[in-house]
């Protein structure tokens, strides 16, 4: 089943020429229409007409989260407020998060979208859909949730965080696809397996995200739960989920391209790779009005291939992620940089610098644990007053992340000091 | 009259607590007493030493986290119901204990007793009132 079958099945000539009719338009609007664009190509002499389809899309300079930040919250807007139906936030490198704002179009566009990716993953409007991503700023919930219910779906919104009451609404309601994170549904197939519940439910799609995964994962999840899972694919900045998603061939996950271009550029050199080589993945949007974005680094490693696929369609699949060109974690779905924990840790008084982030994936749900030395600033003789300590930690940390962690607290000079750059991250999971 | 006590953050592993000994013997100073509270990560090692702010300092030089914390050391009757007497009387005074250990027991049947309340100065004054015996860091050292 193909959603839109006209612009996922158009030939590759018509799709470029719509793709560069849409980014010169773009272009154009941003030039005029936001003042930090306007200033990064006047800097290098760029005019808008100097930008005549996507062959010309080398030109234009690159856009990343910094610039986002610098011009926090609504600077790169390209519409007035008003039009901005919504917002969400994700994750800065800092305490500032990353602001992405939709007009009305945008939110049927994503919807759209999300439409295209769950019918790849076999879902209809037939079917009942949990849509277990967290609701609120973070994309993936209500991302999913408006997808499901655009193509007609019972949408059922779930949410995170009541692992028993999912498994008991999912065998009452029968429901047929769930969207989650997969080591959420993982997880929940541990659950249902233990329950003895496994034969008491009717899934039979996933469209999971946020985090990457591997084919054992999927293999592991379709064979316990009897299911086809999807690797869907999306970050807030460029929209939300959606972006890709991969059909049930598992070729390498197809990119809405009428409305992102994509790109592979060396993380070094920054210059385009070939096609088929591994580097990082860039995007420009090209129908977005809120928030449109030209050429900005995903920081994402992955390659493109532009071969038709079995599945009909002629847009180009990105392969599975490699991993990522910056320091920035996904844990339980959430984007977590190493310097917003040093930040947390730095609100609480008398803790050093010195820390260790080890996250690890236990019983298939991400584990975080934050090594912190215990100075002598601040040691206490008393084990209350080190738990006291503890907790005001994990509380900092809670507050700028999001996220529980477990706090240990070492003796002084145990974490490895190198020279250069300290090694603040170990990540135990073995995903790629 | 308070006394020191050294305090040392310890990771629950292998040798750790071996290594802080052998810090303390490297300079020559006895332990009379320690206490080792524990957690499932890390412990806490008190100590009454005959030379605390050497042991401290000591400790301080090979990178662990010490410090000197004052306490009370109590000398009571080695009979029965002394130790009831005089909580009780920290009880009246509505004086907390944060913890306490035995420290040694001297010829002539006396017991010592390493205190540390919520507030010292009062549990100090509460006990030396009752006329009870408390030992000086120098009264310690010669033990």
């Amino acid at each position: 089943m193909i959603w839109n079958e006209k612009m996922e099945t158009m030939s590759r000539e018509e799709l470029t020429a719509l793709q560069s009719e849409r980014l010169v338009t773009t272009v154009k609007r941003v030039y005029e229409n936001v003042p930090a664009y306007r200033a990064k190509m006047d800097a290098i002499g760029l005019k808008p007409e100097d930008i005549k389809g996507v062959e010309d899309l080398p030109k234009l300079p690159f856009t990343t989260k910094a610039d986002l930040r610098d011009n926090y919250p609504f600077g790169l807007f390209a519409v007035p407020q008003d039009e901005i139906v919504r917002v969400h936030a994700s994750s800065g490198t800092t305490g500032k998060p990353t602001v992405v704002g939709y007009t009305e179009n945008d939110i049927k566009m994503w919807s759209e979208c999300v439409a295209r990716c769950m019918t790849m993953a076999g879902i209809t409007k037939k079917d009942i859909v949990q849509v277990a991503y967290g609701y609120g700023l973070f994309t993936g919930g209500l991302g999913a949730h408006y997808g499901a219910e655009y193509m007609g779906a019972t949408t059922v919104p779930m949410g995170t965080g009541n692992t028993q009451k999912l498994i008991t609404l999912m065998k009452d309601f029968g429901a047929t696809a769930i969207a989650c994170t997969p080591s959420y549904l993982l997880h929940i197939a541990e659950v249902l397996k233990e329950g003895g519940d496994l034969d008491k439910i009717k899934l039979r799609a996933a469209v999971c995200g946020a985090e990457p995964w591997t084919e054992e994962m999927r293999h592991q999840i379709e064979e316990t739960l009897g299911i086809a899972a999807h690797d869907i694919y999306g970050l807030s900045e460029v929209m939300g989920p959606g972006v890709a998603c991969d059909c049930s061939y598992h070729k390498g996950l197809h990119v809405c391209e009428d409305h992102f271009i994509p790109e592979i550029i060396s993380p070094t050199t920054l210059e385009p790779v070939k096609e088929g080589e591994l580097g990082e993945l860039v995007f420009t949007t090209i129908t977005k009005e809120g928030l449109p974005l030209i050429r900005y680094r995903t920081r994402d490693l992955t390659s493109i291939t532009y071969d038709k696929c079995e599945c009909g369609r002629t847009t180009c699949r990105i392969s599975r992620f490699k991993g990522r060109s910056d320091d920035m974690l996904i844990i339980r779905g959430v984007n977590v940089f190493p310097s917003q924990v040093e930040e947390a840790l730095l609100h609480v008084d008398g803790v050093s610098p010195h820390y260790l982030i080890i996250v690890d994936r236990v019983n298939n749900l991400d584990t975080l644990e934050i090594m912190v030395e215990v100075d002598e600033k601040f040691f206490s003789d008393e084990i209350k007053g080190l738990e006291a300590l503890s907790k005001k930690i994990a509380h900092s940390v809670q507050q700028m992340i999001g996220l529980n962690a477990k706090i240990k607290l070492v003796e002084p000079r145990t974490i490895e000091r190198s020279m250069g750059k300290a090694v603040r991250v170990q990540d135990k999971r073995k995903l790629v | 009259m308070q006394a020191k006590q050294l305090s040392v953050f310890i990771e629950n592993r292998e040798g750790r607590l071996d290594e802080v000994l052998a810090v303390i013997k490297s300079v020559n100073v006895n332990i009379l007493s320690l206490s080792l509270a524990d957690t499932s990560e890390y412990g806490l090692l008190r100590l009454i030493v005959s030379d605390p702010a050497a042991a401290d300092a000591a400790l301080k030089e090979n990178g662990f986290s010490s410090m000197l914390t004052s306490v009370l050391v109590v000398r009571l009757d080695n009979k029965v119901g002394s130790l009831q007497d005089f909580l009780a009387l920290l009880a009246k005074a509505n004086i907390n204990l944060e913890y306490m250990y035995g420290l040694t027991i001297e010829k002539g049947g006396k017991a010592s007793l390493v205190i540390k309340a919520s507030d010292l100065d009062i549990a100090a004054d509460v006990l030396k009132n009752a006329g009870a015996d408390l030992l000086s860091d120098e009264e310690i050292a010669k033990l």
